[in-house]
């Protein structure tokens, strides 16, 4: 089993090590991610209902739903 | 009341983020396969010259993958932030198939695509040959539930709705999968995705023609690609013909607004362009019998009723039964505690109408009617530059079979400058799709003005316009990694060998 760990690690360890122009790829997901998940989902993207229960969004919505009638 | 300019910034900057996602998608599945295809010739004939070629295009595949990662989450923040009534009012409906997408489709691709890149010198060739496959299954299944869930909303089977939660609750699993809309819409995009990566790959091989450099790999790439995007189109003709049968079947406004039918009948023609038609043709393809009745924009205003005698209600009566539902949907709510005689008897109205209740939030029946002469023209284009695209594979393979395409210098170039129509073509396959449906989010129970949240307009077109450069940056970036990789030719792969 550790040997199976070992093994799996230096594969994705060396595979990683000998990129080339891999790593640009990687710098590119990397900065994306930052700003989806930085910029994006923390400044820009909360969502509507954050913080309500179930329940209350289940009125929030029913509500909503029924007034814009 | 919803403001107009929220419901269609909101939708808006939805298209603006759905459109950019479909640019990388589709190569993804479609360069998937032809990899696949090159690096079985390699290991069937031990020849390193198909190795390398299919890691050429296995670096471009890398490139477009990276790029295209994650931009279908900005959907999903979208769901939260501007439209939190759709996304709860769905329920678990649109959550499963994205999360089975989440757990097993992504982890899968992933996992494979790193034994892919990573193993070539390190594993069994035939054990990479199988993650490599396992790659293009990945990103097939991974298209496999987003669609579920979108021909869900085309289309929706399997659930009831809930009003205490207020959401629609899942009653059968397999009816959402087997949903006949979603099985035809997997097939039609995943094969257009094919199409994608093959005119791709042969417009790229093309400009090697015409640099007059990496000629032995560039007609080996176009072979394999035009064979996979041959057979790809016929099978996206083929799922499209499926799907045509249930938009009549499901969506006939869509259909009505594709067509630009006023008023159908038997025998009803297609319309090839404005003022050339094809009579009975539409019926054909609708129903597949000259005879087929196709209702027309008009009719399904007014209400009609087919030959073999089912009447249609017309806009005015569901619009009606869709008030019904909601004043039915508000009293239950209101005596559910109080009197749960009187709720019990609104709920029983509430479900005699709730297949009309979107209906309930529509003004005038001319909301009913999509933007006729977009989806009217998208559909041209969709199948226009399909036709077109296919008889340039067929016409650049033949080429290629007598030995002669090398030497075609004007085929080289009408090859190379197809690229972008095979995107074209994409793009407007689902605007077809998307605003061929309009107004609904969900056929017929949420029109996009009921699914919106309150949130303010400025807000949403702030962040329209930050899509717009994070895109347009992201695009840039992309195309010049790609170009810089194509200039540098495949010829570096031998060098590295990564």
């Amino acid at each position: 089993m550790k040997k199976t760990i070992i093994s799996i690690w230096n594969f994705y360890y060396e595979g990683f090590k000998n990129m080339t122009w891999g790593r640009q790829l990687w710098l590119l997901i990397f900065l994306k991610v930052i700003i989806l998940f930085l910029v994006l989902r923390l400044f820009f993207f909360k969502p509507a209902m954050a913080g309500k229960t179930d329940e209350q969004k289940s009125e929030y919505v029913g509500t909503h739903l029924i007034d814009n009638n | 009341m919803i403001e107009s300019a929220l419901v269609n910034w909101s939708r808006a900057q939805f298209a603006l983020t759905a459109a950019y996602h479909w640019i990388f998608v589709p190569l993804t599945l479609g360069l998937a396969v032809i990899m696949a295809v090159m690096e079985t010739i390699y290991v069937v004939k031990k020849d390193g010259f198909w190795k390398n070629t299919a890691k050429f295009w296995m670096k471009l595949f890398a490139i477009n993958f990276a790029v295209g990662i994650a931009t279908g989450i900005i959907l999903e923040f979208q769901f939260g932030t501007n439209w939190s009534n759709y996304s709860w009012f769905v329920g678990d409906i649109f959550g499963a198939p994205l999360a089975i997408e989440g757990i097993f489709a992504f982890f899968m691709e992933a996992t494979f695509f790193a034994v892919m890149f990573f193993g070539w010198e390190k594993i069994n060739k035939k054990v990479h040959l199988a993650s490599t496959w396992f790659v293009a299954l990945g990103s097939a299944i991974s298209a496999l539930w987003i669609l579920i869930a979108n021909a869900w909303m085309q289309h929706p089977v399997g659930m009831e709705f809930n009003p205490d939660t207020v959401r629609h609750e899942m009653t059968d699993f397999w009816a959402l999968v087997l949903n006949p809309v979603a099985v035809s819409k997997f097939f039609h995009s995943v094969f257009s995705g094919w199409m994608t990566g093959a005119i791709f790959v042969i417009g790229v091989s093309c400009w090697y023609l015409l640099r007059k450099r990496e000629t032995k790999f560039a007609l080996a790439s176009i072979k394999v690609a035009a064979i996979v995007g041959i057979v790809g189109t016929f099978a996206v003709m083929l799922s499209g013909d499926s799907s045509g049968i249930h938009v009549a079947k499901y969506q006939p406004m869509k259909l009505a607004a594709a067509e630009g039918l006023e008023d159908g009948g038997t025998r009803a023609p297609f319309s090839i362009v404005p003022g050339v038609e094809i009579p009975g043709m539409l019926s054909i393809l609708a129903t597949h019998d000259i005879d087929g009745y196709v209702p027309g924009i008009n009719q399904m205003l007014d209400g009609y009723t087919t030959p073999d005698g089912v009447r249609h209600l017309s806009a005015e009566e569901k619009m009606q039964r869709g008030k019904t539902a909601i004043d039915a949907f508000a009293k239950y709510r209101t005596l559910k505690d109080s009197d749960p005689q009187a709720a019990e008897e609104a709920r029983q109205i509430l479900d005699e109408n709730v297949n009309y209740f979107g209906y309930g939030y529509i003004d005038s029946r001319e909301e009913l009617v999509p933007n006729v002469t977009l989806v009217y023209w998208a559909f041209r284009v969709m199948v226009g530059f399909g036709t077109f695209l296919l008889l340039l594979m067929i016409v650049v393979l033949w080429m290629e079979y007598k030995k002669k395409l090398v030497n075609m210098r004007w085929l080289q170039w009408v090859s190379l400058l197809s690229i972008p129509l095979v995107y074209f073509c994409g793009q407007a396959g689902w605007i077809v799709a998307e605003a061929g449906r309009q107004p609904w989010t969900i056929e017929g129970l949420l029109p996009v003005k009921a699914a919106v949240s309150s949130v303010s307009v400025g807000a949403v077109q702030t962040t329209f316009f930050l899509f717009v450069a994070i895109f347009t940056l992201f695009l840039v970036i992309e195309t010049r990694i790609i170009i810089k990789a194509i200039k540098q030719g495949p010829k570096i792969e031998e060098q590295k060998g990564e």
